[in-house]
């Protein structure tokens, strides 16, 4: 990294745009000022227009949580099924276990093995070896785009199977679900799912081949941890630092800032700050629950039992993906299909908090129930939204080492650095743009 | 005329999920042959690589909610030679639009604590509301199949095969129970159009409208039916007034629930 820290362009100034961030899901922007070859200031800027969803759950029913808050994001419905599922069950004072409870967590395998999946083939992956898309990097690496989408569709496979269809599931309700699948239904994904361990391995030893910049920060991660699972939908929220509390103590140790230039609310851990959630976080805090499989492979692919280095998340996606396809091998295998597909969930008034594993990290739900189950208020928190201020704070930690670099390098540096995160702006509220300003006229805050 | 080129397809952005967008990347099977027979010369959320316009196909999603996408979207229509919205969001503004209903100011205050700072309009609006647009295609989240058969109707100048009919003529078809009279769960199946394989009644659930009212949709003598099942009309009006709020048969059956309530 020596002549990286030279700043070429000291005593000049120059502003670079790109008005959209591409692969990333939904509408975000960067800023980037940059003076006399110091950099200024950086703002992660979110345009995705509000939708309102805490305003208009207001006067809705309990049992429309599920169905309602799926609608913020296409890419992670089942996450947001999952956390509202269990703040209304806390709320209800119900409680869902036995096969109900392992297929919630077959579900959420799926959606993560398709949420990883698209990330680290199609949305990650071609910028460290400089493609503009997946189909471009098709083109001299069929087999392994091939082999990245055969494995997505098998986490679809799952959430097709289980929840009805993967974008919007139909079958996810409060209580466990309306329809429960028979032994033979779940069997048939084994084939395909012993494949998926292999390929899931296969994709993270190659992905530990890539090119990673040597770029660690003081992170504090945060995820959830679970006395005795790789965390899905249930556990305590632990920090690398010293935080250990239940989910219902949530909003008395985060925060939500709202700033003028994102449509997005800022999170902060209560007098510490910025903190990180995520793949990155959950392994790091939860490798000893791995599987010895995954564990085996991480070691293999050079990661210890943390990884502090955020462009080698793509590594840890792969190695939450093989976690994910022999959990879900795990599930079928001692499947007894339960009598009844949903456990009562009667209107019953008062507060309840969930908060689950998204593929991108915790998602905190917290809602006000009414006599009748009319839901008062409610509050949501995406994981998105939780780390763009460590966004930002990896760029402020990135930038002044690449200022050698073109324009054009340093607008892809700066989205691969976003992109560590996939991030989810429809999550966060929602495409980003990119404003390098290096001082010039044109400078657009 | 023969076709020197590939045909361009671009991908749009508006107030939506990304959801029906993603279906274009859940065609695994599909995604790479399509991406040999057409240009997808501008899809961000898969590439970086943007081709400028005119191009051959847009598919619009998500709903128009600011002054500057009430703006953009004109610019996409001059681009585009065929525009179809995909999506409820895009066909009758989504489930965002059920501030429609409400005071917008009011939703923004709820939400965020420098209402000052964000930029909306009072409603949220379809596609169409603005622009001409040549096809529709519904649901919440829009069906790959219809997707497919849509964007190759139009590359291959035929008209679109998306049936109008009701939900309830798939189910017949896939031989599954019907729950409205056998378990006398209230479905919306008979007057919602088709398209998604008749899922919720597979599941043993009752349809809740992902893909909006199918053509002349008898709400009426739906709402005798539900009401003859102990459902009330605030339970009727909660049904229409999800992610086809805005869709006007659903719209209009609610508000005249809503006038009842409240003579």
């Amino acid at each position: 990294m020596t002549d990286a820290n030279m700043p070429r362009t000291a005593r000049t100034t120059r502003t670079i745009r790109c008005d959209y961030l591409a692969r990333v899901e939904g509408e975000g922007a960067l800023y980037v000022r940059i003076r006399d070859g110091c950099l200024q200031d950086v703002k992660l800027k979110i345009f995705e227009p509000p939708r309102f969803f805490e305003a208009l759950l207001r006067g809705r029913r309990h049992l429309e949580a599920p169905d309602i808050t799926a609608r913020i994001c296409g890419i992670c419905p089942v996450a947001y099924q999952m956390s509202a599922c269990h703040a209304i069950e806390n709320a209800l004072g119900i409680t869902v276990g036995g096969p109900l409870r392992e297929l919630r967590r077959l579900l959420y395998c799926g959606e993560w093995i398709e949420s990883h999946v698209l990330h680290v083939f199609m949305l990650h992956a071609p910028d460290f070896l400089g493609y503009e898309s997946a189909i471009h990097m098709a083109r001299d690496h069929g087999d392994l785009v091939q082999m990245g989408l055969r494995l997505k569709k098998i986490g679809n496979d799952i959430g097709a199977l289980l929840g009805g269809r993967e974008i919007h599931p139909i079958n996810v309700r409060v209580g466990g679900f309306y329809r429960v699948p028979e032994r033979r239904e779940l069997q048939r994904l084994v084939e395909d799912l012993t494949w998926a361990c292999d390929a899931a391995e296969k994709a993270a030893r190659w992905v530990a081949t890539l090119p990673f910049p040597d770029f660690e920060q003081d992170y504090e991660y945060v995820a959830l941890r679970h006395p005795a699972e790789y965390p899905f939908n249930e556990g305590r929220l632990v920090s690398s630092g010293a935080l250990d509390i239940a989910v219902s103590e949530y909003e008395q140790c985060f925060v939500e800032e709202h700033v003028a230039h994102s449509n997005a609310l800022h999170s902060a851990m209560r007098g510490r700050g910025a903190y990180f959630v995520g793949p990155l976080a959950r392994y790091s805090l939860n490798f000893a629950r791995l599987t010895a499989r995954a564990q085996h492979v991480a070691r293999a692919c050079g990661l210890g039992e943390t990884c502090w280095n955020p462009f080698q998340s793509i590594i840890v996606r792969c190695i939450e993906t093989l976690y994910a396809c022999e959990e879900a091998l795990r599930i079928i295998a001692s499947y007894e299909r339960p009598e009844r597909p949903f456990v009562d969930a009667p209107a019953f008034p008062g507060r309840g908090f969930g908060c689950t594993e998204a593929p991108r990290g915790i998602l905190y739900h917290r809602y006000q129930l009414a006599d009748d189950g009319t839901i008062t208020d409610a509050r949501i928190v995406p994981p998105t939204a939780q780390n763009q201020k460590t966004i930002e704070n990896d760029l402020r930690g990135l930038v002044p080492r690449y200022l050698d670099l073109s324009d054009s390098e340093l607008q892809w540096r700066c989205e691969q650095a976003i992109r560590n995160y996939d991030p989810c702006i429809s999550c966060a509220t929602h495409f980003l743009r990119l404003d390098v300003d290096r001082g010039g006229a044109a400078a657009v805050p | 005329m023969a076709r020197l080129r590939k045909p361009k397809l671009a991908v749009w952005k508006f107030s939506s999920c990304d959801g029906c967008q993603l279906s274009l990347l859940d065609c695994e099977s599909e995604l790479l042959a399509v991406a040999g027979a057409i240009d997808i010369a501008n899809f961000p959320e898969a590439s970086r690589a943007v081709t400028g316009g005119p191009y051959d196909l847009s598919l619009v999603e998500g709903s128009i909610t600011t002054p500057h996408d009430a703006e953009r979207i004109h610019r996409v229509r001059r681009l585009s030679r065929f525009l179809v919205s995909i999506g409820a969001c895009a066909t009758a503004g989504g489930i965002q639009a059920l501030r429609n209903f409400k005071d917008v100011r009011d939703f923004t205050a709820m939400v965020y604590a420098r209402p000052e700072y964000i930029d909306t309009l009072a409603r949220s609006t379809p596609i169409a509301d603005h622009v001409p647009v040549d096809f529709e295609l519904r649901g919440c989240p829009i069906s790959k199949a219809q997707l497919l058969e849509v964007a190759s109707a139009f590359l291959n100048s035929r008209r679109p095969n998306v049936p109008t009919y009701s939900v309830c003529m798939e189910c017949k078809r896939k031989g599954a129970t019907c729950v409205l009279v056998a378990s006398t769960t209230p479905c919306l199946g008979p007057v919602t159009q088709a398209g998604c394989g008749a899922l919720c009644p597979s599941y043993h659930r009752g349809c809740y409208g992902c893909f909006g009212p199918m053509e002349n949709a008898n709400t009426d003598s739906l709402n005798q039916r539900w009401q003859a099942l102990g459902a009330s009309a605030a339970d009727l009006v909660l049904a229409y007034r999800t992610f086809n709020a805005c869709a006007p048969a659903f719209r209009d059956a609610a508000a005249g629930l809503d006038a009842e309530r409240r003579p």
